[in-house]
């Protein structure tokens, strides 16, 4: 993999506590890494520790409590034009009213770019993806599968440097999400884009990534930050049969469970976010 | 059944309800003998006399115009003024007592004065009035739809540095869309009700106040065939936007099917 083009991304000891005095909840304390160009880093942590608090910060959706995001030096206030975000929820980020082909388009559509240029754009991404057949449908028309690969096809269309992915295939089958995993493996080869993924699945982690950053539960930090260096390419029999993927699964896999709260306290650890609040 | 089949049933069944129960009008009415219900058959003759020729222009022609801009104006304000109430919680603050208390208040008790402070009983009046009214479910139900968009929706929108208009545009506008019909379809048929209040209340022409003028002069059967021209005017019309809103809304209704599933 090509790698070592220098850092892009910093964390540097980002906090965010929701609510003030005593019902404060303090859902991320501090969490400091850095990614690569090129790298693909995966997040990962028990349930509720923050990381899509996390993520939101990283892409300027949401301000940090305390310290900063820096991409390629200079802080993250709003979202900035050379990140794209995938949801979890792709029935809910892709826009019902319009077809694949416009969903993809939505990104573009404010860029300084000639009409040609768009729809190449557009049609590569879908090609990328393997939708150029389905770009007419509307995204109900399309399985759980297809529906999120529309969204990472919009992704690829904006021609981001960096894709921030929340936990982009929880919401499908195993079959799916094997078959995700690989796609995006490929897009990443294929876009040369640096990815930083969330997800609270540790396989998807050590499958997917060139580094894995271990949380703890909220107040969260940093609990450990593991080198993966399995070979490429990866296969989801062959990589997966590696004792080396063996290893580096049961590592991750106790790092969290030594982590694993009570009850009581995990009811606190997931604050709903201000933007998620009805007025 | 088939779908076809179910289909052709109730529209069958759509026409022949109505036609029996004009029938058993007649059959009553020719038997009842009585000046107050005159027969259907004479109320028909008057009404193709009436309507159909020497007053469609007289009469008919103002009356739907009004109707036309009133609930157009409704619209337009009701969704420019709505979208930005649904965005802005302290907008909404500001302006819902506003609009729960002007709601609240019985169309005929602003009758008066809007003739007093418009100078009119013209069609500045009429229309301003049928506009005010209708203003209210469109707003309301705007309001209701804009706050109801999905976060995730236009979080992703702000992610990939989509403006605020063009979110306005592409995001809040059709994801509101389906509230909005909801609103203009209770609209339409107050357009209806209001146009006949304020045609009846003061007016020089308009199907109200032929209805007014055959009351006083005891022409029952004009009277009769005006009341079978505004229901059958408020009818078409709401066919006509649930037309107009089954093709904008096609998705709408897809989009919900393959949610139940």
């Amino acid at each position: 993999m090509s790698k070592g083009g220098g850092q892009v991304l910093e964390i540097r000891n980002l906090g965010k506590t929701y609510g003030t005095g005593e019902r404060a909840t303090h859902a991320i304390a501090d969490v400091s890494f850095a990614v690569e160009d090129g790298e693909f880093v995966c997040v990962v942590g028990p349930s509720g520790c923050g990381k899509t608090t996390l993520l939101k910060c990283v892409a300027g959706l949401l301000n940090p409590g305390s310290g900063e995001v820096l991409l390629r030096g200079s802080q993250v206030t709003s979202p900035p034009e050379e990140m794209a975000l995938v949801f979890q929820e792709y029935g809910r980020s892709l826009m019902p009213w319009s077809s694949v082909w416009n969903n993809v388009l939505l990104p573009l559509r404010h860029k300084k770019l000639a009409a040609k240029e768009r729809k190449q754009l557009v049609e590569e991404a879908l090609a990328a993806v393997g939708l150029t057949r389905f770009s007419h449908h509307y995204p109900w028309q399309l399985s759980g599968g297809m529906q999120q690969r529309v969204a990472i096809a919009r992704a690829l269309a904006y021609q981001p440097s960096i894709l921030l992915m929340d936990e982009p295939f929880a919401s499908v089958d195993a079959q799916t999400r094997g078959d995700l995993e690989d796609l995006i493996l490929q897009v990443r080869e294929e876009f040369a884009v640096t990815i930083l993924f969330v997800t609270h699945d540790i396989d998807e982690s050590v499958y997917l990534s060139d580094r894995v950053v271990v949380l703890t539960h909220a107040p969260t930090e940093v609990k450990e930050i593991i080198a993966v260096d399995l070979p490429f390419p990866r296969d989801q029999i062959s990589t997966k049969e590696l004792p080396e993927f063996a290893h580096l699964r049961g590592h991750v896999y106790r790092l969290i469970k030594r982590d694993q709260v009570e009850p009581a306290e995990l009811a606190l650890a997931e604050p709903v976010p201000e933007s998620g609040r009805r007025g | 059944m088939s779908k076809g089949a179910y289909r052709a049933t109730a529209i069958a069944a759509e026409v022949a309800v109505p036609v029996a129960i004009l029938l058993a009008w007649q059959a009553w009415t020719a038997q009842a003998n009585d000046p107050k219900f005159p027969r259907l058959s004479t109320i028909l003759v008057e009404f193709r006399e009436l309507w159909l020729f020497s007053q469609f222009e007289l009469h008919v022609v103002p009356s739907l115009t009004r109707i036309a801009l009133g609930f157009g104006i409704a619209v337009i304000v009701g969704v420019a003024i709505g979208i930005p109430l649904g965005l802005s919680r302290r907008g909404r603050i500001l302006a819902m007592p506003h609009i729960e208390w002007w709601r609240a208040m019985p169309p005929p008790a602003l009758l008066p004065i809007s003739i007093v402070l418009l100078h009119s009983i013209g069609d500045r009046q009429k229309v301003s009035f049928i506009a005010f009214f209708c203003l209210f479910p469109i707003l309301l139900n705007t309001i209701d739809g804009v706050r109801g968009i999905d976060p995730a929706l236009m979080e992703t929108a702000r992610s990939y540095g989509v403006g605020r208009f063009e979110r306005i545009g592409r995001i809040v506008f059709p994801a509101a869309l389906p509230q909005i019909f909801a609103g203009m379809r209770t609209s339409l048929s107050l357009a209806v009700i209001m146009m006949v209040l304020t045609e009846y209340f003061s007016s020089t022409s308009g199907v109200g106040y032929v209805l007014l003028i055959s009351k006083n002069t005891f022409q029952l059967a004009p009277m009769w065939a005006a009341i079978v021209l505004i229901g059958l005017l408020g009818y078409l019309l709401n066919l006509l936007l649930v037309l107009i809103e089954r093709r904008v809304l096609a998705w709408h209704r897809g989009w919900r099917a393959a949610a139940a599933q």
